[in-house]
């Protein structure tokens, strides 16, 4: 069978595998967020935290919640990364400097997981477990329940009330994550993934020579870095590595992790609100972003271009041979489409069109489908413009699930859409500017500043992938790109908060027959066309000077 | 602000909460779970050993080194780029498996042209062929740096060198090749294989 069959075959066995679960998981997560009862460990969680499960909160207190538990998750991580030489399983490896401890701290909590560091030689197991496992968990479940928060927005009427944070959050890790998690820990280690509480194995190889193979304790970690759309590799090679992806099941068990959620968040919208055609709109913009980007970056990696490539026959440096560049395509485009950043190929080895298919994936707002509970509030917002720009095509006040769109939700649906955009352009074009930049960069010309553009696009879109070969550890790059992942998370997040505030205090209308019907073919096109039109107004500039020119060269 | 303050205590105390769960109980459940027997060896590296001694791991590439340039007994794994020449000979050392990593370098990049010609002219010399039969993975880096396979046609051509330095049939050596051969899970998952260590133990356990 030729590699393409092959691949064509792997992914529809992907498609069938989240079909089967779209409705039982996507209901599931529906009757999560609804159900009056506390688990017995909720309530024991709630007891000794002190918070009433019962009391439901505005959208000022919600937003609160976030921005306060965000910032203690910072400060406890930075601190446990500091004090890593009085934590067992440190290895000698030493407190971690504060460029590196600080960037690394944001980078988890807002589930961008970008690495600034060589995880086998800066972090013991200590921070891994105690540390960068709890932030891929909690930054997943916080971003789950900002989605339902603007969902309850649109159910929701003359309310002004959005829900419990901390229940929300609780129930999304105690309820949805975590038992994922396990059982996938669980099937990946029976498929080869590590599990060891060892820094290493020391190994004599067959020509005499001997070594030590670093061992981590990958699978807790690895499970719930794809279901969380996290991505912070506990080694340096992140899924290339062995250990993490050791053959073509987990390959696809991972890819599979990474969507499965944000997949069936559109169901669990759909639910919600009433209306299962909703949801069938947003994942039909979604899987058609995600299968035509697809075809470019699969298509580009089978079809080399550059000097390099062309002498080795095949697109294949920075590629693992069990993988093929169909398996590497599919993990690529699935890890920038959501907001993952794992990667079991080297993005920045890519040809100009591959590599600028995944950077373009990030600029989409990662919605294609995003990342766990950003990607539904991503489309949501995204939706919002859509729908306020046909209605001012035909000069009606628009409405969308029976709530009026007007001026306070399109200017917070506005905020939420640009303060990604604005800090990555600002970013990237300082950085450009500075001297130290160039030296910085792994390779020269177009390519180089697609390094810096991959570093600012992915830090702004709480991804986490790199254009690797790029130094980032000086102190500009540690700060700026921090900065970027925490505006480039929070703002979003309290204009969508923001947003849901006050649709949940709007009383619902009747839809007429002057209502913008958002089911349906007609409307997924309009929501698609919106969203490659933000981005290719927005980014066509940046993109022309690496990526395309690089892929017209 | 006064809001803020409580809600970063309540925070604070259901961080701390949760990193009970889901930093000790899930990690450290998962490991005591993997302790069982059938997972115990693959989370602790899916190790290889031969006469009770640890060679490598089955999951991970580390390119042999010949004793003798001018017969060199070994197939080969594909270049790390974790490899570095410490001893100036010229050839990369063999890959460092306590860390990981690709080149990251495009195929515009002058420096990575000039490594491909190098190899591709290294590995023709080696095995006494036209440069233009080296197959690609023979002269690109692997993403980890520690790819544990080859492809079969780089395998392919190693065999004949390999045969005649161990005193085999080159038909015993295809062979030994199909047989660690790892093929598409289901008939379409990834790409074939062939795992370059076992291969290795296998041609010196019947090298004569």
């Amino acid at each position: 069978m030729s590699s393409t069959v092959a691949g064509l075959v792997q992914v529809g066995l992907l498609v069938l595998a989240l079909a089967a679960v779209y409705v039982p998981l996507g209901d599931y997560m529906a009757r999560v967020f609804t159900s009056t009862r506390h688990l017995a460990v909720e309530r024991a969680i709630y007891r000794t935290v002190r918070v009433n499960p019962d009391a439901e909160q505005r959208w000022p207190t919600y937003a609160a919640g976030v921005l306060g538990f965000s910032f203690v998750s910072i400060v406890l991580l930075y601190l446990l990364q500091r004090l890593q030489p009085s934590l067992p399983w440190d290895f000698g490896r030493g407190a971690v400097e504060p460029g590196i401890a600080f960037n690394t701290s944001v980078s988890f909590v807002t589930n961008t997981n970008w690495q600034s560091y060589v995880p086998e030689a800066v972090m013991g197991h200590s921070v891994q477990m105690f540390g960068l496992t709890v932030q891929n968990f909690l930054s997943a479940g916080v971003g789950l329940a900002v989605a339902i928060a603007l969902v309850r927005g649109f159910v929701r009427s003359g309310s002004d009330r959005l829900g419990n944070f901390w229940v929300d959050l609780t129930r999304a890790v105690v309820r949805i994550l975590l038992p994922m998690a396990f059982v996938f820990a669980i099937v990946l280690v029976a498929l080869g993934v590590v599990q060891s509480l060892s820094s290493g194995v020391a190994v004599t190889n067959p020509d005499g020579s001997s070594g030590t193979i670093a061992l981590a304790p990958a699978a807790s970690q690895e499970a719930i870095k794809e279901l969380g759309t996290n991505g912070g590799g506990i080694f340096n090679a992140n899924s290339a590595h062995p250990f993490e992806n050791p053959n073509s099941w987990t390959n696809l068990i991972e890819i599979f992790l990474m969507l499965v959620v944000p997949v069936c968040l559109t169901r669990t919208f759909g639910t919600l609100v009433g209306n299962r055609g909703q949801g069938h709109a947003l994942l039909s913009v979604m899987a058609l972003l995600w299968a035509a980007m697809l075809t470019v970056i699969w298509w580009a990696e089978a079809h080399p271009n550059g000097p390099a490539a062309l002498l080795a026959g095949s697109g294949t440096e920075g590629k693992e041979v069990r993988f093929g560049i169909p398996g590497s395509a599919l993990f690529a485009n699935s890890t920038t489409g959501t907001s993952t950043g794992a990667v079991n190929s080297m993005h920045d080895s890519f040809s100009g069109l591959g590599g600028g298919g995944t950077i373009l994936n990030m600029l989409f707002g990662e919605m294609t489908p995003g990342g766990v509970g950003t990607g539904l509030y991503s489309i949501l917002v995204m939706a919002i413009i859509a729908v306020f720009l046909a209605g001012l095509m035909v000069g009606r006040t628009p409405e969308y699930l029976g709530k009026k769109l007007g001026r306070r939700e399109v200017t917070a649906s506005a905020i939420a859409i640009l303060a990604m955009p604005t800090v990555l352009l600002v970013g990237a074009g300082i950085a450009i500017m500075l001297p130290g930049t160039s030296a910085a960069m792994a390779n020269s010309g177009a390519h180089g500043w697609s390094e810096v553009l991959y570093a600012y696009t992915s830090a702004s879109n709480n991804n986490g992938s790199a254009f690797a070969g790029i130094t980032v550890t000086n102190g500009w790059f540690q700060s700026t790109l921090g900065l970027c992942m925490l505006l480039g998370r929070l703002l979003p997040i309290l204009a969508v908060l923001c947003l849901a505030g006050s649709l949940a205090a709007q009383r619902k209308v009747p839809a007429t027959a002057g209502t913008l019907p958002t089911t349906g073919p007609l409307f997924a096109a309009l929501l698609a066309g919106t969203v490659v039109l933000v981005a290719a107004l927005t980014f066509i500039p940046a993109l022309a000077l690496g990526p395309i020119a690089e892929a017209l060269a | 602000m006064r809001t803020f303050v409580t809600q970063s205590l309540a925070g604070l105390r259901l961080l701390l909460v949760l990193t009970v769960l889901t930093g000790v109980l899930y990690p450290l459940g998962v490991w005591a779970l993997s302790r069982l027997p059938g997972l115990q060896a693959n989370a602790e590296g899916s190790v290889v050993t031969v006469d009770g001694r640890a060679v490598g791991s089955d999951l991970v590439g580390i390119d042999p080194v010949a004793a003798d340039a001018d017969h060199d007994p070994w197939f080969h794994t594909r270049p790390s780029a974790t490899a570095q020449d410490l001893d100036g000979d010229g050839a990369p050392d063999p890959a460092d498996p306590s860390v990981s990593g690709g080149s990251n370098k495009g195929a515009f990049d002058a420096d990575l042209l000039a490594v491909v010609r190098e190899r591709r002219d290294r590995v023709a010399r080696r095995e006494g062929v036209d440069p233009s039969r080296v197959p690609a993975d023979a002269v690109t880096a692997s993403a980890s740096g520690l790819d544990p396979h080859v492809s079969v046609a780089y395998a392919e051509l190693q065999a004949p060198r390999v045969a005649r330095e161990n005193g085999l049939t080159e038909d015993r050596v295809h062979q030994l090749i199909a047989d660690n051969t790892t093929g598409r899970g289901l008939g379409v998952l990834g790409d074939p294989g062939v795992r370059v260590l076992t291969l290795n133990l296998a041609v010196r356990a019947e090298r004569r």
